[in-house]
């Protein structure tokens, strides 16, 4: 059974955003919440150092603790989208939460993040609250072994998609599951647009 | 003048920053909160960021306004970012100068880009003066 994370676990999030201004502010957000924090420009950066660039074929040792992924959607060359699709399709990060950010609330581009798997879009500028919010979010759904647990939450959703009964389990995955059934309608700009993930 | 009138001056010069509609104080207010004993000149350290990411800004739009035909779609690019990074600092007057032009964009109007660029300049520079009186004022009450 999937327990609480232990609170003196350090969560290290890899941030990827191209503006300067947002970069520093999204790396103290992250450092006054006691994260660890890499920052970097661009989505072909942030593959670079995830060693999913194709170009290394070593991940480095640090990018192998990264617990979060928190990215720009609006960046060029790589888009936050393109960044969020390619980690999705490695088999060493797909597991990683990645959090979309972005100063656009369009309902098209929330439902597509969504739909390719982030776990949260947050409307710019991020607050310390929502910092805060998302850490707790992760340290309670934090995977004991590599995905083991986050797919037994993918599969308990699947059964009450299917069922639509509620099942009880673990308090790990029922605090994933709460989220789960939030409206789906945004009530504020900087509320975290959230559904079940669709596998 | 002494402590309590600097202090007094900052209070006055905050106030009506935020009334004149110059910044967005709550968020003025979140960048506060991130300061602290190990970084406490962060809020200045963000405007200064802010400064030089707006110069470059400033440049590449006279840059690409100057080009024929003009290419709206990186205008508009450009507009996006700066909006983002106004939005970060809470610069409201440059943000909503910023929206203003975007629009001019979206309809391909050249002369109401340039028209709203000059705006924006203008509320870039009257934030800039503002905020750096502001500072310079923090500044000194802190050593009084």
């Amino acid at each position: 059974m999937a327990t609480v994370a232990e609170c003196s676990k350090e969560l290290h999030v890899l941030a990827v955003d191209d503006s300067y201004v947002d970069r520093k502010l999204i790396e103290r957000l992250l450092q006054i919440s006691s994260c660890k924090v890499t920052a970097v420009e661009s989505g072909t950066r942030a593959l670079q150092y995830l060693g999913l660039d194709g170009e290394q074929s070593n991940v480095g040792f640090d990018a192998l603790k990264v617990n979060l992924i928190i990215t720009d959607y609006t960046m060029p060359g790589m888009t936050g989208y393109e960044l969020l699709k390619k980690i999705k399709e490695s088999s060493v990060f797909r597991e990683v939460p990645v959090v979309i950010m972005s100063s656009e609330d369009v309902l098209t581009q929330i439902d597509s993040c969504l739909e390719e798997g982030a776990e949260e879009y947050i409307v710019k500028p991020v607050k310390l609250s929502d910092v805060k919010r998302l850490k707790d979010h992760i340290m309670r759904g934090e995977p004991q072994a590599n995905g083991k647990s986050g797919l037994l939450k993918r599969k308990l959703i699947d059964d009450i998609q299917a069922s639509s009964v509620p099942l009880s389990f673990s308090s790990s995955v029922a605090c994933d599951l709460e989220s789960s059934q939030l409206p789906s309608s945004l009530s504020s700009p900087n509320c975290p647009f959230k559904r079940p993930k669709l596998l | 003048m002494n402590s309590n009138q600097l202090q007094h001056q900052v209070l006055y010069m905050r106030r009506s920053l935020f009334d004149q509609g110059y910044l967005d104080s709550e968020q003025l207010i979140q960048l506060e909160d991130l300061q602290d004993d190990a970084n406490p000149n962060f809020v200045e350290e963000v405007v200064s960021l802010f400064y030089s990411d707006s110069a470059r800004l400033i440049q590449n739009i006279e840059q690409t306004l100057s080009n024929r035909p003009v290419d709206f779609s990186r205008l508009d690019d450009i507009l996006h970012q700066f909006k983002g990074s106004c939005s970060s600092i809470g610069a409201k007057k440059v943000k909503d100068a910023c929206s203003q032009f975007r629009e001019y964009c979206n309809a391909g109007n050249a002369e109401g880009c340039s028209r709203s660029f000059q705006l924006i300049k203008q509320e870039y520079e009257t934030l800039r003066r503002r905020l750096e009186s502001y500072f310079q004022m923090v500044k000194q009450a802190k050593a009084a």
